[in-house]
């Protein structure tokens, strides 16, 4: 019998009135890769932040080796060898790859002989592992995937036997994912156990041994890969049968509305993060951006709307163009019929620290019907506010509450009002349902396409595929800033999926 | 980042935690006294009673508060943007400028409520104007405000030194000041509203600036909670990207958050220059622009909480030239040091006493702390 | 030779000024690298100088003096971790705070304890740090050129003086070859990836703070028991913020802040000497112009027209672990 090198015994862990952790019962096998999985918010992350003693259990027992271990900090992990690959890296951006790995594992007082041993020490793990890094090159230099192999070596530097990956994938291009996995089980290969944590479940089935699943901050079930499909792990985390289709006819698309012609968009290092996209959104049809997070999505939509200036590209909105080169303006949009459902709700969408009914005109505050003169004609805005929170189903229906204090799902909901209900044109939504309780993902869901159904024309990102799939009557796939295929909404997930790792793209672009 | 503190009810929130804080800072303070070797308990009845025990005593507490309503304003409208203004003290400093160039041009031909006026337009205009540099530089350089508005200050009073040393020194005078306004330039005294409740008043320099002041405070209420330019200002304050996304313009709004803020950080050198001293001297502003920040912390940057806050200080003030007078072992200093421990307890550490409090309100009645708030987070 | 001689007393009453300066502007350097913004180096210094001349004083021994100067002086620096560290308060709004209650205790109990306004009672030898000079230096004071800035320039300085100037090879030793040094960049660049490696971001910033302290103290013992002969109410008179600009000005490096310093020093000592003469080509320059240059470069600076200054990434943001 294989031992076990991690025991979890009645975890439990609060924040404030949120329940987190409950109850959590979890063992780890030496030598496997062991898979969790859960929705946003199921508590994952905070399981293994208190392993890795970033965090205190409230109660409960943790056994490392099959010895009750006392982990009050990070160190204490360290010492029984736990390493930990962060979500957000744990680098110091203008530091060295050689300073991040010696950081805190200093062998004395002075640095000499830490650099010293650091540097052959990374080129035994390189040549052990193929973890390869130029050792003096700053972190800030490097692309993504190279920094997370420094987050890997730093763990394997202090000694890992235990490593812990916590959405490894998220920030990295297949190519890169996949590198990533055969280092993994490499890692497995030569007796370290991989904790992987992910929402992802084809990485799970690619990858893992033993697969845990959590819910709502509980642990619902445990099983062996080989003997669980991806259908029962995507029940086990939802809870019930997931809607994978809303009920709704063929798209009526009518004339172009927005119309994106060879748009070209840096980031603020410089980077080409759009690369010459073009595309065009009908009235009456639901357009899908499908991609891995980071690959211009993000940037597209925020050169249409606005909020971020492209390099080179015209953009048509109702057949006039918007000045997205120059000094295009959300608030100027808005009045000519382009309504903005933002990624990152907590800080772009809203201000949390406002009072619901302020949110309700964040963008439209400087319409006619919610100003008298200079002033906020507060009961307009009052009356406008109760009337969307009976239309929408936002709860608790209380204007005057704290934004921050709504749930994701009605967060979204006071969004979506506010954009959906100034009757616009066009509706640009990133993440429609992210973060978001399943009850409303059908309700949101079932708006975008009613709003379709009155002739609007959609434009929709996401990572979710289901929702994509699900969601769109043209599927636009983006791969490296490109727009590298385009599908329809019968197309099949791994015909998709394909496409977003960039494996098509000579095909596609012909 | 989510709030690190869950929430209290209102009435802890505004009322019970601040004054926790300022119970606190006058215990250190008292134990300064028991230092030096004074009763702390008789300095607190003197310190009292030479604020509000005497009609004179109110005046001068009043005339004090008066000018720091007028900073704490300018502190709070900029932090309702997210901008640490630490610049008032200069503001109000050069705001004391455009006073001299009015008065002294218009002393001798037009009556007060005419150069009261122009007086107002021109503090405000050149406190403005101060503030407009660094808001400038924050806005389209990036250069961190707190810096800069520190700089500002000492610029600010380079400049002035130089001025009331030279320029604005009449001939023959020793004095680093303008000379004195006549009397067109001179501010009608409120001492008389005291009077009517009976309190008998010898010389205060309490003077309409108070009422201006009070004005003041329900302006910045108006724009901060009921016009759309507040709106925006708070929206850039708590979320630049919100902001951004809401069409909100980030130079425009940084420069009109500021440009206010150092407006009413002029208008504050209406107060002593125009109802008071009646010349401009050097180094008249003496630090009442640092006294904002706390008058705008205590009042948690609410009009009517920095209103308190500003007579919280001015009895101070008051209070503590009696008590420097009653007690020779306490000189004024007791006040920069008392001062100092509030902006220290009300401020830097608001947050030492919450936790308690909050685990105190939680055990007695687990419902007022927002026990269903913030779902879905985590992870 | 007159025009020599000139040269070589401003730039020594240079290095006399930008002594407080540079030992300031150190001690905000250690704690702006460890993320803390210290806007109170003013105030420290100014306990730093009255505890130092009111010990020195009362115990007749410089040595206690100092000792005395740089243990108020980190007291002080503590109740800025406590509030700005412990309890994640503004650390602007501290800085604030101890500034105003430097400004008063000193004088508050200054005035109890020695009743002369303020003031301590002026320092005797033996409770002062005398100038030190060096082996010749009298000797060659003749020699052309080289004499002069031998015996004035480089000898005849207080022990306070060469401590300063040393700190700057050792602070840059400190921060680039230790682990200390490391460490505390790096807590100031991204706190989360310290606590992640196992270190106590708290403790760190102490740390930091413990040396802020001690630098702030002897800037302040400087002050009172070598530039003057005890303690003057508000004596620093706004010394630490300008260490602070020359701080911004050295983009927080401390070989870079030794110059910023002599430069910020240099002006002071040039305006004090041409106070009233005119300049060739300028004309008179007001005293207040290169009083206030040194804040007007630092802005010019900070508005990005000469070189970037970008602080350290964490700089005044209080750690709080993340949700």
């Amino acid at each position: 019998m294989a031992q076990a090198a991690i025991e979890l015994i009645g975890i439990n862990k609060s924040f404030g009135a949120v329940r987190a952790n409950r109850d959590i019962n979890l063992e780890v096998t030496r030598g496997t890769i062991h898979g969790i999985v859960g929705e946003n918010g199921a508590g994952k992350s905070t399981l293994m932040s208190i392993l890795y003693g970033f965090y205190q259990a409230d109660s409960g027992e943790i056994r490392v080796g099959g010895k009750p271990a006392s982990i009050k900090t990070s160190n204490d992990a360290i010492a029984l060898g736990i390493g930990m690959v962060h979500q957000h890296f744990m680098l110091v951006d203008n530091f060295s790859v050689l300073e991040n790995i010696i950081l805190g594992a200093e062998s004395n007082a002075l640095l000499k002989s830490s650099i010293t041993k650091a540097r052959s020490e990374l080129d035994r793990l390189e040549r052990e592992y193929g973890l390869e890094v130029d050792p003096d090159a700053l972190i800030e230099e490097l692309p993504v995937g190279l920094q997370q192999r420094v987050e890997i070596l730093k763990a394997l530097y202090r000694g890992a036997e235990i490593l812990i990956l916590d959405e490894p994938t998220g920030v990295l291009t297949p190519a890169e994912a996949d590198h990533l996995f055969r280092i993994l089980k490499q890692l497995k290969e030569q007796g370290k156990t991989v904790v992987l944590i992910t929402h992802k479940l084809r990485e799970i089935m690619a990858i893992t041994d033993t697969v845990s699943v959590m819910r709502q901050g509980t642990m619902v079930a445990t099983r062996e890969t080989s003997k669980t499909t991806v259908e029962e792990l995507a029940e086990l985390m939802v809870g019930r049968r997931v809607l994978l289709r809303v009920e709704k006819g063929e798209a009526e698309a009518g004339a172009v509305k927005l119309s994106v012609r060879n748009l070209t968009v840096k980031d603020q290092r410089g980077v080409t993060m759009v690369d010459d996209v073009s595309l065009d959104v009908r009235a009456g049809e639901i357009v899908g951006i499908a991609g891995v997070a980071g690959n211009g999505q993000s940037e597209l939509l925020e050169a249409i709307s606005g909020i971020r200036r492209a390099v080179s590209g015209t953009v048509m909105l109702d057949g006039k163009p918007i000045d997205v080169t120059g000094v295009a303006d959300p608030g100027e949009l808005r009045d000519r019929g382009l309504a903005h459902v933002p990624e990152d709700r907590h800080h772009v969408g809203l201000v949390l620290a406002f009072e619901e009914h302020e949110n309700s005109i964040l963008g439209y505050h400087d319409k006619q019907r919610f100003l008298k003169g200079p002033f906020l004609n507060v009961d307009a805005i009052m009356a406008d506010a109760k009337d969307k929170i009976a239309k929408y189903d936002i709860r608790p229906g209380n204007p005057r509450l704290k934004t921050a204090n709504f749930s994701g799902g009605n967060q979204q909901k006071i969004v979506l009002a506010r954009e959906i209900e100034q009757d616009p044109g066009v509706l640009i939504v990133g993440q429609p349902t992210r973060g978001v309780d399943v009850g409303a993902i059908e309700f949101i869901h079932k708006r975008l396409i009613a709003m379709r159904d009155q002739g609007k024309a959609v434009l929709v990102v996401s990572v979710e595929l289901d929702e994509i799939r699900s969601l769109c009557d043209r599927i636009l796939v983006m791969f490296a800033g490109r727009i590298v295929g385009e599908r329809g909404p019968d197309a099949t997930e791994g015909e998709l999926g394909l496409l977003m790792a960039g494996v098509e793209q000579q095909e596609a672009a012909q | 980042m989510s709030t690190p503190y869950a929430k209290l009810p209102a009435w802890a929130d505004y009322g019970l935690i601040p004054l926790i804080n300022l119970s606190v800072a006058f215990i250190v303070a008292g134990l300064v006294v028991v230092l030096v070797g004074e009763n702390p308990f008789r300095a607190a009845v003197i310190l009292v009673e030479g604020a509000f025990g005497k009609g004179t005593g109110i005046a001068f507490t009043l005339f004090y508060a008066t000018t720091f309503i007028f900073t704490g304003l300018s502190v709070a409208v900029a932090a309702h943007c997210s901008l640490f203004n630490i610049g008032t003290e200069g503001q109000a400093y050069i705001g004391g400028l455009g006073i001299a160039l009015v008065c002294l041009s218009f002393d001798a031909t037009l009556p007060w409520w005419l150069i009261f006026p122009m007086a107002i337009v021109a503090a405000a205009a050149f406190g403005a104007l101060w503030g407009l540099i660094p808001a400038y530089l924050q806005a389209k350089r990036g250069s961190h405000i707190v810096i800069t508005t520190i700089m500002f200050n000492f610029i600010a009073a380079s400049v002035m030194v130089y001025l009331l040393v030279g320029p604005l020194k009449p001939a023959g005078s020793q004095a680093p000041q303008t000379r004195n306004f006549l009397s067109g330039a001179e501010l009608p005294k409120l001492n008389w509203v005291i009077e009517l409740f009976g309190a008998k008043i010898r010389s205060a320099p309490l003077n309409v600036c108070f009422l201006l002041a009070l004005v003041m405070a329900f302006l910045v209420w108006l724009l901060i909670w009921r016009t759309r330019l507040g709106y925006e200002m708070r929206t850039y304050g708590h979320s630049p990207k919100a902001a951004r996304y809401a069409g909100i313009s980030e130079t425009r709004i940084i420069i009109t958050a500021m440009m206010i803020s150092g407006a009413l950080a002029g208008m504050m050198a209406l107060n002593p220059v125009m109802g008071d001293q009646h010349n401009v001297a050097i180094d008249f502003v003496s630090g009442a622009g640092y006294v904002g920040i706390a008058v705008a912390l205590m009042g948690r940057l609410h009009p009517v909480g920095i209103v308190l806050a500003a007579i919280l200080f001015g009895m101070l003030y008051q209070g503590g030239a009696e008590l420097a007078f009653e007690m020779p072992a306490i000189s004024r200093d007791m006040i920069v040091i008392i001062q100092g421990l509030v902006i220290l307890f009300a401020g830097a550490l608001e947050h030492m006493f919450r936790p308690y409090i909050q685990a105190l309100f939680a055990s007695v009645s687990p419902k007022t702390v927002g026990m269903e708030a913030v779902k879905g987070k985590g992870a | 030779m007159d025009l020599f001689n000139a040269i070589i007393q401003v730039l020594d009453s240079t290095i006399r000024l930008s002594v407080p300066l540079l030992l300031a502007c150190l001690a905000g350097l250690y704690s702006e690298r460890a993320g803390i913004f210290d806007i109170g180096l003013e105030g420290k210094m100014l306990v730093g100088a009255f505890a130092g001349a009111a010990a020195a004083a009362v115990f007749h021994s410089a040595l206690i003096g100092l000792g005395m100067a740089i243990l108020i002086s980190v007291a002080f620096a503590m109740v800025h971790g406590f509030a700005s560290i412990t309890h994640r308060g503004n650390q602007i709004v501290s800085g604030v705070a101890i500034n105003f209650i430097a400004s008063g205790s000193t004088v508050l109990l200054g005035q109890a304890w020695f009743k002369q306004g303020g003031r301590t009672p002026a320092l005797q030898p033996g409770e002062r740090f005398e100038a030190i000079t060096w082996p010749g230096a009298d000797a060659v004071r003749d020699v052309p050129i080289l004499g002069p800035i031998y015996s004035e320039l480089i000898s005849g300085h207080s022990i306070l003086v060469y401590f300063a100037f040393a700190m700057v090879p050792f602070t840059w030793w400190v921060l680039f070859r230790t682990r200390f040094g490391l460490r505390m960049r790096a807590v100031g660049e991204n706190p989360a990836a310290v606590d992640t490696a196992g270190i106590s971001v708290t403790w760190l910033r102490y740390r930091a703070l413990i040396c802020t302290g001690v630098l702030t103290g002897v800037a302040g013992a400087y002050l009172s028991m070598v530039q003057n002969g005890g303690f003057v109410k508000d004596m620093t008179a706004g010394k630490g913020y300008i260490a602070l600009a020359a701080l911004i000005f050295a983009k927080w490096k401390p070989v870079n802040a030794m110059f910023a310093c002599l430069l910020f020093g240099f002006l002071d000592a040039a305006a004090i000497r041409l106070q009233g003469t005119p300049l060739p080509v300028i004309g008179k320059v007001p005293v207040q112009f290169m009083q206030a240059l040194p804040y007007i470069l630092t802005v010019i600076l900070l508005a990005g027209f000469i070189g970037k200054a970008i602080p350290p990434r964490a700089g005044g943001v209080p750690y709080v672990k993340e949700r």
